[in-house]
Order: structure tokens, then C-alpha cells, then sequence
């Protein structure tokens, strides 16, 4: 179908530069807007665990301390919401998943993140390894906030950020996918921001 | 409209601008009528995309007003200031109009008689608006689910759906006046207010929380202070924080 102009719309454009780094349908925010089901939970630190589960020869525990014991990373990414804003340059700290899943011996194809309060969602193996997802737990030098999914969070910067799971608790692998929360809504499986991959048929 | 939702892609589709009305300084209550719409259920949202003559385009989230049961598919927009769509929609938009939309989106924050009750609905500023399209369906299905909102606004002037929400059971506060005859409640949604109206968790409640983030993260945390169940709270924020 032909586009309909709309009448008197003239819109606000991104500079040339941050234009080419939002995604199509996408606006540049410098806000940090809050997206979440439920509740923000609040845990102690003193039970948080982080777990390796499912498909693997020998499932892994890190305590807290454990787990900020581990070698880390900065990590500046773009980040990319599904209701449409684009956020550049995000500045955040904690451990590659690479170093998490090194010596895991697994022939797993996915994995589901799962968090405190309920919340899933599913990935293919391959796109959290080799450098391309962390768990977070600084963000721009600041513990992370409990709205933005502190202590921790997954963070998969070329996925739709519903992908970057808010305290999370740990990942399964798994043989097979299957769709996490938001997937299960009508939201798309793999959710590429730059093919707009938004909804399940997208 | 209503119509048995089956899944099919979401396509972008022209609708229709039959009226625009005049809600409050802020919002302006936008009646549709698509082309094609297999219906919708209380608390769903569309996206609605606007195109330049030069083809630039823009595209946001905005929540469905209506019940599945109205006549019309009707949104209820709030104008920002530093808005790209926003002003667009409540300033230049008006009746003859076409708009591009495609929906209904979302399949969680939404309420349907299976789900049961009783039924708290908690706003703040125009964060009513899924949850009028809940109270409205509430009473076109007939539902004998209990329901009761909680309103947050700024002032008498913000109360969006003014004259309708009488006629629910509904509770309302004003957080930045108290203007002379005022009978309803004063100050923010917090632990004290939602004990006075909401059901105790006992009742098990559901609750289903809209507006900026300031305002859900404070009433959910209320909430859960009083005893409720996490469970049992959906949430649905916009705006920064």
C-alpha cells in the first residue's frame, strides 16, 4: 500500500551521525524509561545465586561474592527498547558470559534467562557467546538501579532490550527453544532491532 | 467490534479519525474507526505511525481507551511538551483524517472476566487509560467481578474522564490541590490511602498498576509492604525516570 502523509507532520530528526545508529521505527531518547510486568523485586544479597542449569554435565553456582569476584568488563553499547527508543552509548560493568559458560560442556542450542519475580526469556546459545552478552551490575559506574534490574541483568545489546532480562538469577540451556514471557505475549522469538523484529510474524 | 481475537499478523492499516475530543488542557480522546479489527482486549495498546512528506516517519505506543464492546476504537493520548508524535496527535490531528496504525499489541497487562477478581485498578495521570478500557468492559460483558479504581491526578483540571468515572467505583486523589468542595482524597497512592481502599491481601486482589514509573514503582512497593502478592500485581509505567 502506498504511505499516507500525514497532514502537517514534519517530525524531529536524529543528527546524521546517532540517525544511523537508530534502528528503523525507533527514537533517540536520553531518558532512561522503565519497562517492567511487575513489581520490582527486592532481594537480599546475601541469597542471590547466579545459576548454570539445564543441559549441561555439571550445573554452576556463584554466590554474590563469588560472582563479582570474577574477571569483568566495561561494556558501552547502543540499546534498543521494542516501544521504540533507542538509547547510544550506555556504559555498564560486569562478566561476559563467555567467561561464565568458559568449560561448559553442553550441546544445547538455546538458553532461557530466568529472574526473580518470574520473568524468562529465550536466546540462541550463539548470540550470548563471543562477546556479545554480560550480567551486568554497574551501570554508567553506579551499582545498578532495582528498577533497571539491579543487582544484576543480562545484558545482549543486538537483541530488542526485552532480551537484556532484569534480575536475572540465572540461565538454562536447553536442546530445544522455547518462548519466555514476553514471547509467549506476541512478541517476535529472536527480536532483531534492526530488522524490526518486534512482533511474532514480524 | 468485538470479535473473537485470533492471531494473525500485524499489519499496518489506515483507520479513520471520526472524532477528537477535548479530555483535558493536556489529552484529547481520539475516536477511530479502522479498516480491519478483529477486536481487542481491555488493556491491549497500538502503534500508531505518522509520515512526513518526505517520508521521515515516527512511531509510538499508545493505549486502547475503549471496550471491546464500544463502537469505536478510541485512544486517549497525553500531550508532552518535548513530544515528536504527541503533539501532533492532540494539536494538528482532527476528524476526516487518516491514521496508520496497527494492533492490538500486548497480551499481559490486560483484564478479561476468565482472570477473575476482585479487581484493583490503581492510575496515575493518564495511566486510567487501559484501565477505563477494563472498567468499561467490566460492565458491557456484565461481569460480576468486583472493581474498584484508584485515581492519582495533579489537580480537578488533570482528571481525565471526569464525568464517566462516577459512574464506577472509583476513589480519587489529588497530589497538588485541594480545591474548595473537594470531597475525594488528598496526596499520593501510598500505603495508608491503599489500605483504605483496596481489598486486603487476604482477598487476594488483582491489581493492575498504570502510569509513570515514579508512581507504579512507589504503589507497587506499597503494595507488597502491605502484603499482596507480587503475583498478583501487573504493572505498565511510562515516561523517564
Amino acid at each position: 500500500m502506498t504511505t499516507p502523509i500525514s497532514r502537517g507532520f514534519h517530525g524531529r530528526r536524529s543528527d546524521g551521525d546517532q540517525a544511523a545508529r537508530v534502528p528503523p521505527g525507533n527514537y533517540l531518547t536520553r531518558d532512561f524509561p522503565v519497562l517492567s510486568a511487575g513489581p520490582t523485586p527486592h532481594n537480599p544479597l546475601e541469597s542471590w545465586t547466579f545459576d548454570i542449569r539445564g543441559e549441561v554435565a555439571e550445573p554452576r553456582t556463584w554466590t554474590w561474592e563469588q560472582f563479582i569476584a570474577l574477571p569483568s568488563e566495561r561494556v558501552t553499547v547502543d540499546i534498543h527498547c521494542v516501544t521504540k527508543w533507542s538509547k547510544l552509548d550506555t556504559s555498564w560493568i560486569g562478566v561476559s558470559l563467555d567467561t561464565l559458560l568458559d568449560g561448559v560442556s553442553s550441546s544445547a542450542g538455546y538458553i532461557l534467562a530466568f529472574s526473580d519475580g518470574g520473568y524468562s526469556t529465550n536466546i540462541p546459545l550463539d548470540d550470548v557467546r563471543d562477546g556479545k552478552a554480560w550480567i551486568v551490575y554497574e551501570y554508567e559506574d553506579k551499582p545498578l538501579a532495582p528498577e533497571h534490574g539491579g543487582p544484576a541483568r543480562l545484558l545482549v545489546p543486538h537483541l530488542y532490550f526485552w532480551k537484556s532480562a532484569k534480575w536475572v538469577r540465572g540461565i538454562e540451556l536447553r536442546q530445544e527453544d522455547a518462548p519466555g514471557f514476553w514471547e509467549g505475549y506476541g512478541y517476535h522469538n529472536y527480536g532483531d532491532p534492526w530488522k524490526e523484529q518486534r512482533y511474532t510474524d514480524d | 467490534m468485538e470479535r473473537t481475537a485470533i492471531h494473525r499478523r500485524l499489519t499496518w492499516q489506515y483507520a479513520s479519525v471520526v472524532d477528537v475530543v477535548a479530555e483535558t488542557a493536556r489529552t484529547k480522546t481520539i475516536v477511530l474507526h479502522p479498516g480491519d479489527w478483529d477486536g481487542h482486549l481491555a488493556g491491549q495498546h497500538v502503534d500508531v505511525r505518522l509520515t512526513a512528506e518526505d517520508g521521515y516517519q515516527a512511531q509510538r505506543s499508545y493505549s486502547i481507551a475503549s471496550a471491546p464492546e464500544d463502537e469505536h476504537l478510541v485512544l486517549t493520548v497525553e500531550k508532552l511538551n518535548d513530544g515528536e508524535v504527541s503533539p501532533y496527535l492532540t494539536d494538528e490531528l482532527r476528524a476526516g483524517d487518516q491514521l496508520e496504525l496497527r494492533g492490538p499489541i500486548g497480551g499481559y497487562f490486560v483484564w478479561k472476566e476468565s482472570l477473575g477478581g476482585p479487581l484493583l485498578l490503581v492510575g496515575g495521570g493518564s495511566g486510567v487509560v487501559p484501565l477505563r478500557a477494563m472498567l468499561r468492559h467490566r460492565r458491557a460483558s456484565g461481569s460480576g467481578v468486583p472493581a474498584r479504581l484508584l485515581y492519582s491526578a495533579r489537580t480537578r483540571d488533570d482528571l481525565i474522564y471526569r464525568q464517566e468515572l462516577g459512574g464506577f467505583d472509583a476513589a480519587i486523589t489529588l497530589t497538588r490541590e485541594q480545591p474548595e468542595g473537594w470531597t475525594g482524597h488528598s496526596g499520593r497512592v501510598g500505603r495508608k490511602l491503599l489500605a483504605d481502599v483496596a481489598w486486603p491481601p487476604a482477598e487476594r486482589p488483582l491489581v493492575y498498576v498504570c502510569g509513570p514509573t515514579g508512581f507504579v514503582e512507589a504503589v507497587a512497593d506499597a503494595l507488597l509492604a502491605l502484603g499482596h502478592d507480587p503475583a498478583r500485581i501487573r504493572t505498565e509505567r511510562f515516561g523517564p525516570t
